[in-house]
């Protein structure tokens, strides 16, 4: 079906010259995309780029069934635009960013309200949608939390236990990362990479990393795609294990909880094992790496992770086998198949809507172009169901790093990469532990980055959040939004 | 002479001896987990710094935020005075005043929730309301497990009422006053005594915005409640009346100190429940405390 789309197909991880993406004026263009996303694309990036005075809108759309990314752009316009959210729901945060960034307005949009920040004022200073009624309580949560977790402001309202509306409003921690990159790569970009999301570290860099060898029309050597691979699984077992032991604390169940706690720390140290950093930072560089892992330390490595990955099994079986656990984690936080095609969940969380949806399976780049872990998708939707895909994906990460390590690909580990082409656009998505990873650039006329946008898996998830708490009891919310576990930075940015 | 030197001993008992319990639990908890774990003696280090910190004051509060723990703490204490200690008796006994004890512990409740809802917050208002809800079905199979004892042994006096076993029913009793008791103490199933977060807690959340000698004194009347129903559990199964004082106090330890345990047990191995079913438990505990109430009436005829 994506044969006869007007939009341009590109690969994931390929890039294409600017003049190449079809331009339409902005009507035609949303229409365009509209019909798109009618027809099952999903939507990977939505953007704006300023132009003499005025802005482009860029959109970037995945057909996941056909192994590819579709691109196109607006002509330049100021003003508004026929929104798209009416209809494609899952475009409502997109066009709130891009009329927050460049005063863009989506007409018709249901919910237009700041992403990020409120002109100098605090995140929460906007409006929250209310419910009336003489038995509605309001309950404000944050932006202090009484964890030591990232601040992000939730508004309820209650009737009773049942939580009618949940409205998240975050922002607290606006970096300004995207426009800390326009002109760049700089000295400090790499850095700035990394800690998107610190704990995607390894899904972030690889992305980014892999913009620039696209930019440059070159690629990592094998072994440095290979060794990306393993660091982005290792990442991947530490983060699943940790959030299993904190679902497991958050229903006070202490067996699992304790354990997974000390398990996912000897797979952060198997990170550290291959770059001596256990978040993985230094390990991803644009044209390959600079830590190799020498067989003597593979097969330590190889051990060692035999052992967590034993001691992982154990941990989740307490957890699976007792009761209490299982009718707490079963229907609760349910989110619909229909809704989380709509709001276009990505990874984990879609997964245990039913949805297959992984960029390792749909759109495979680097090292999965040759080896691929099955995808692993449970139905419920509900808490239960992301905590088995966790527990699931566990199993499968576990066997692809034994099966990986195994047989390296011999080379070189680094490659200087050229210099970026001038006025491409690149995409690149990497499958992080939470999901999808978009990193799209373009440069200008010297080969510098004109926009360069990120789209954090957790830009996508936090509805499916809101969603899940409908009609839920809001004492569930803490396990609800454990089994998300979304960044709070990632989607700040 | 005698009896200043009795009371003194007895206070010391309630008050010096209730925060060991905690610490025990929590000790028995680091210990299945494989970790070492807080000191045992942790509670109390705790309530010296807080009696030496400063009190913060929502400006919205009225004198019931401290008044309202203070109350309850008395009320605590005047209902541990009414409980027998196995051989040494009760402080105070008179006919009736299993009743009173009730109303006493139903009084340092209505307290606690006043506090609460005096800070205006919705965690505190929320926190509050659960306690409450909870409270009636608690309080039912408390009532009810008074009344089996009561039918028992005929008489409407703890001292009485507590000195022989509960007989054929003892089991039944024993289940229900355990259930009663982790739920009146806000142990696991029923609440996380470990959680932070506000949004699932119950006894914890109407305490948030407490602070200093208040909430020093909230977490001392807490560990009091918890030895108070210890105590009551062990008298009430166990035929205490029957034993040697020297046998009967060894006896009374160690059921506190079983009880305890079992609390850190349950709560190492259990997940806690979601709220929908507490309901479910506690009208289990009343039911397991009516068939005992059955028994005692009709078996203890036969």
């Amino acid at each position: 079906m994506s044969a006869s789309t007007p939009f341009a197909l590109l690969a994931n991880a390929s890039s294409l010259p600017w003049a190449e993406v079809p331009e339409w004026p902005v009507d035609e263009f949303v229409r365009a995309a509209a019909n798109e996303l009618a027809r099952g694309a999903r939507l990977c990036a939505w953007f704006g780029v300023p132009e003499a005075g005025a802005t482009r809108l860029v959109a970037v759309l995945a057909f996941d069934a056909d192994n590819t990314l579709a691109t196109a752009r607006s002509r330049p316009f100021t003003g508004g635009y026929h929104s798209l959210t009416p209809a494609h729901p899952q475009a409502h945060l997109f066009e709130r960013e891009v009329w927050e960034q460049h005063g863009l307005t989506p007409e018709g949009h249901p919910w237009l309200k700041p992403v990020r920040r409120t002109a100098g004022d605090a995140p929460t200073n906007g409006d929250f949608f209310r419910v009336d009624g003489c038995e509605i309580h309001e309950v404000a949560v944050g932006p202090v939390h009484a964890g030591i977790i990232e601040p992000g402001h939730f508004r309820f309202q209650c009737a009773g236990e049942e939580v009618l509306h949940l409205e998240i409003a975050l922002g607290y921690q606006h970096r300004g990362v995207e426009e800390a990159l326009a002109g760049g790569p700089h000295r400090a970009t790499l850095s700035q990479m990394e800690t998107v999301a610190g704990d995607a570290t390894i899904a972030h860099a690889t992305a980014h990393a892999t913009i620039m060898e696209a930019l440059a029309g070159t690629e990592a050597p094998l072994r440095a795609q290979w060794l990306r691979a393993i660091a982005l699984e290792l990442e991947r077992l530490a983060n699943h294990t940790g959030d299993l032991g904190a679902l497991a604390n958050d229903v006070a169940f202490l067996p699992t909880s304790s354990a997974c706690g000390k398990i996912r720390g000897d797979f952060l140290n198997l990170t550290a094992l291959i770059c001596g950093n256990r978040f993985g930072r230094g390990l991803v560089r644009p044209g390959g790496g600079r830590h190799d892992l020498e067989a003597e330390r593979a097969a330590r490595l190889t051990r060692q992770l035999q052992v967590a990955l034993a001691d992982t099994e154990q941990a989740v079986a307490w957890l699976w086998d007792a009761a209490s656990v299982r009718s707490r984690f079963e229907d609760v936080g349910t989110v619909f198949p229909s809704q989380a095609a709509e709001i276009g969940l990505v990874g984990l969380a879609a997964r245990a809507c039913g949805l297959v949806r992984d960029v390792r399976y749909d759109h495979p780049a680097g090292w999965h172009r040759f080896a691929q872990a099955s995808v692993v998708v449970w139905p419920s939707g509900d808490v239960f169901a992301r905590a088995r895909v966790r527990s699931l994906e566990i199993q499968r990460s576990g066997a692809f790093l034994l099966d990986q390590l195994a047989s390296p690909p011999d080379g070189e580990l680094y490659q200087e990469p050229t210099a970026p082409a001038p006025d491409t656009l690149a995409v690149s998505l990497v499958e992080g532990w939470r999901g999808e990873v978009c990193h799209v650039a373009l440069t200008d006329a010297v080969g510098r980055f004109r926009r360069y946008k990120i789209v954090d898996p957790s830009f996508h998830n936090w509805t499916g959040l809101a969603l899940a708490l409908r009609g839920a009891a809001i004492s569930d919310f803490p396990i609800c939004n454990k089994s998300f576990n979304l960044s709070y930075c990632g989607f700040d940015l | 002479m005698n009896t200043v030197l009795e009371l003194i001993f007895r206070l010391a008992w309630w008050l010096i001896l209730a925060p060991l319990l905690p610490g025990i639990i929590n000790k028995v908890k680091a210990w299945v987990a494989g970790r070492r774990g807080p000191p045992v003696l942790q509670l109390y280090y705790d309530l010296a710094r807080l009696w030496r910190k400063s009190v913060v004051m929502s400006t919205l509060a009225s004198p019931g935020f401290v008044i309202g723990p203070a109350v309850a703490w008395v009320a605590l204490l005047g209902a541990v005075i009414l409980v027998p200690l196995g051989p040494a008796g009760a402080a105070l006994s008179f006919r009736g005043d299993v009743l009173l004890m009730l109303y006493l512990l139903a009084l340092a409740r209505f307290c606690t929730a006043w506090a609460a809802m005096e800070t205006g917050s919705a965690f505190e208002g929320m926190g509050a309301a659960r306690e409450v809800s909870y409270a009636v079905l608690a309080e039912a199979a408390m009532v009810a497990a008074m009344l089996s004892l009561c039918v028992q042994t005929g008489s409407v006096s703890l001292a009485t009422m507590l000195a022989p076993s509960a007989g054929a029913g003892a089991v039944l009793l024993a289940a229900g006053l355990f259930t009663v008791l982790l739920a009146e103490n806000c142990r696991v199933p029923f609440d996380d005594p470990n959680t932070h977060l506000e949004l699932t807690m119950i006894h914890e959340a109407m305490i948030l915005d407490h602070s200093g000698p208040p909430l020093a004194v909230i977490l001392h009347g807490a560990s009091m409640k918890l030895l108070l129903f210890s105590v009551l559990l062990t008298e009430a199964v166990l035929p205490m009346g029957d034993l040697s004082p020297f046998a009967a106090t060894g006896v009374l330890l160690g059921g506190v100190l079983t009880a305890t345990v079992g609390v850190g047990l349950v709560e190492s191995l259990l997940a806690r429940f979601a709220f929908q079913r507490v309901p479910l438990l506690l009208t289990t505990a009343v039911l397991l405390c009516l068939f005992a109430l059955l028994v005692a009436w009709k078996g203890g005829a036969a």
